[in-house]
C-alpha cells in the first residue's frame, strides 16, 4: 500500500491505495463519490470522465497514484453548495439530455471541459468532442442541444439524419 | 488487474535504473497499457511512470527538424505543431477522443506499435528518427512487425525527430467503434522523394508502399496509383473488414492522400 493525496472538488483528501488502484476506484470506493460511473473496461465509454488539473481524463484509465498531488473535479462538485445546478447540468435537465442517467456524469464533465476551452462550439465541434462519451438512451441529439444551450447559443431543431 | 509496484521516475536515469527490476515496464499515458492490464494480458512487477520526467516533455524546432519529447501528449502535439507540421498535428488531433488525447503520448504509441495505430504511420511516413536513452534508430528500422520494435529490454524512447516535409497529409478511414483507423495512409513529399506509410492494413504492422512511392516519384498525380494494388494475402482480415476490403482501402486512401495534396 502507498499513500496518495490530492484535491477533489476543492477538498484535500488522502488515502492508502495499491499500485493497481484506479483513480475511479479511489473516488468511488475510498471517497464514496459514486457519481463517477464505470461503464466499460475498455476505456471507450467515458462514463468515468473527470477533470484532472482541468483536463478531461478517463478516471478508469489512470492510476490513483498517478493523480497524486493533482486537482480532481468530479460531478459531485458541479452544483453549488446550495444545490443549484451548474449551467451545463441545468441545460441537460431543460433539454432532456438524459434518460437513464448512466452516461450523464461523464457527459456533463466532458461538456464542461469543452466549454472551458471553446465557449461557443459549433454543433459539429460538440459532436466531435463527445466522441468518447457513449449514451445508450438519448440518441445524442438532446445532449448536443443541451451543450449548445449551456454555451448560450440558440438551440436549433436537430433531427435524426 | 494483477497488482504491481508503482514508481514515479524523476529523470531518464531514474527510469532506466527502475526498469532494471525484473518484469518492470514503463508507463506513459496508460491509454493502451491500463486497458491491457485490466484484461490481465500483462503482469508487470513494477510500472515505472515516465509522465513526470521533464526531459521527456516538450517540442522544439530547429530549422526543418521537429523534435517531440516521448511523454508529450497527443493533445499537446495537436495544439503545438499545428503551424510547423500541420499534417502531424491533424494526425494527433484525430487519435481516439479528447480524454485519450489528454493522456496518451507519442512515445507510448510508437513503442507499442499497434498494427492500427496512427503515430507509427506518421513516423514512418516522415522518415523520422526514434531517439532512445541509448541510440538513434531510423523509423525504417524501428518498426518490426505487429507490436514489435527495435527497442531492447529496459530501453525507452526519449524523443521522436521529424524532418518537416514540403507537404503531407494523413488520410484516416476510421473504425468508429474503436476510433482507431481501419486503414490509414500517411503521405509526405520531401525534396528527395515521396513516402507512403500504411497502417491498419498489414499483418506485419505499419509498412511503406514502395510501389506507390515509385509511381508518385515519377508522376505526382491521382492517376499514378490508379492501376496499383496491394496483395490481399498479407492483409488483416477480421469482423470489421476482410483482407480484400483492406487491400482495396489501401489504394483508395492513398489516392485520397494524393488528391489532398494536388
Ligand atoms: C478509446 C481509445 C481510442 C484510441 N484511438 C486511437 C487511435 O485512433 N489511434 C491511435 O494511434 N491510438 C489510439 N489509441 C491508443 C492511444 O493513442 C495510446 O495513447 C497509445 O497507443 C499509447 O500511448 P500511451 O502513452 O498511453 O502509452 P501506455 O499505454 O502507457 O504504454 C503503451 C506501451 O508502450 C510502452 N511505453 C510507453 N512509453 C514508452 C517509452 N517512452 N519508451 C518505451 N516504451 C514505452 C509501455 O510499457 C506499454 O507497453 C486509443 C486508445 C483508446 C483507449
Ligand atoms: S468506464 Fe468506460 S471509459 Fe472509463
Ligand atoms: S442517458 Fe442512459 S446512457 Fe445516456
Amino acid at each position: 500500500m502507498a499513500q496518495v493525496a490530492m484535491t477533489v472538488n476543492g477538498a484535500s483528501v488522502s488515502g492508502d491505495v495499491e499500485g493497481r488502484t484506479l483513480l475511479v476506484q479511489f473516488l468511488r470506493e475510498s471517497l464514496k463519490l459514486t457519481g463517477t460511473h464505470v461503464g466499460c473496461d475498455t476505456s471507450q465509454c467515458g462514463a468515468c470522465l473527470v477533470h484532472v488539473n482541468g483536463e478531461a481524463v478517463k478516471a478508469c484509465t489512470m492510476l490513483a497514484l498517478e493523480a497524486d498531488g493533482t486537482e480532481v473535479a468530479t460531478i459531485e462538485g458541479q452544483a453549488g453548495d446550495d444545490g443549484t445546478l451548474s449551467v451545463v447540468q441545468q441545460a441537460f435537465q431543460d433539454h432532456h439530455g438524459l434518460q437513464c442517467g448512466f452516461c450523464t456524469p461523464g457527459m456533463v464533465m466532458s461538456a464542461a471541459a469543452l466549454l472551458k476551452d471553446n465557449p461557443k462550439p459549433t454543433e459539429t465541434e460538440i459532436r466531435e468532442y463527445l466522441d468518447g462519451n457513449i449514451c445508450r438512451c438519448t440518441g445524442y441529439h438532446n445532449i448536443v442541444k443541451a451543450v449548445l444551450a449551456a454555451s448560450g447559443q440558440e438551440v436549433p431543431a436537430i433531427a435524426a439524419e | 488487474m494483477y497488482n504491481f509496484d508503482f514508481v514515479k521516475a524523476g529523470s531518464v536515469a531514474d527510469a532506466i535504473a527502475a526498469l532494471k527490476e525484473e518484469d518492470a515496464q514503463p508507463l506513459a499515458g496508460g491509454q493502451t497499457l491500463i486497458p491491457t492490464l485490466k484484461q490481465r494480458l500483462a503482469m508487470p512487477s513494477t510500472l515505472v511512470s515516465l509522465a513526470a520526467i521533464p526531459e521527456l516533455h516538450g517540442i522544439t524546432q530547429d530549422g526543418d527538424t521537429l523534435t517531440i519529447g516521448a511523454a508529450t501528449t497527443h493533445s499537446t502535439v495537436a495544439r503545438e505543431v499545428a503551424q510547423s507540421y500541420p499534417a502531424l498535428a491533424s494526425l494527433a488531433a484525430r487519435i481516439g477522443d479528447p480524454a485519450v488525447r489528454n493522456r496518451g503520448t507519442i512515445g507510448g504509441s510508437i513503442a507499442n506499435n499497434d498494427p492500427s495505430a496512427c503515430y507509427p504511420a506518421g513516423a514512418l511516413g516522415s522518415g523520422a528518427t526514434i531517439v532512445t536513452n541509448d541510440r538513434e534508430i531510423a523509423a525504417d528500422d524501428f518498426f518490426q512487425g505487429m507490436f514489435t520494435t527495435a527497442l531492447e529490454e529496459g530501453e525507452i524512447v526519449t524523443a521522436v525527430r521529424f524532418p518537416i516535409p514540403q507537404a503531407a497529409t494523413y488520410q484516416k478511414f476510421i473504425q468508429p467503434a474503436s476510433r482507431f483507423p481501419l486503414v490509414a495512409v500517411y503521405l509526405a513529399k520531401y525534396a528527395d522523394g515521396v513516402r507512403v506509410a500504411v497502417t491498419g492494413a498489414s499483418e506485419e504492422g505499419v509498412f511503406r508502399w514502395s510501389e506507390a512511392e515509385a509511381a508518385l516519384d515519377a508522376d505526382f498525380g491521382a492517376g499514378a496509383v490508379k492501376g496499383l494494388s496491394v496483395e490481399p494475402g498479407g492483409m488483416i482480415g477480421d469482423i470489421h473488414g476482410s483482407k480484400d476490403y483492406r487491400a482495396h482501402l489501401v489504394q483508395v486512401m492513398t489516392k485520397r492522400a494524393v488528391e489532398a495534396l494536388l
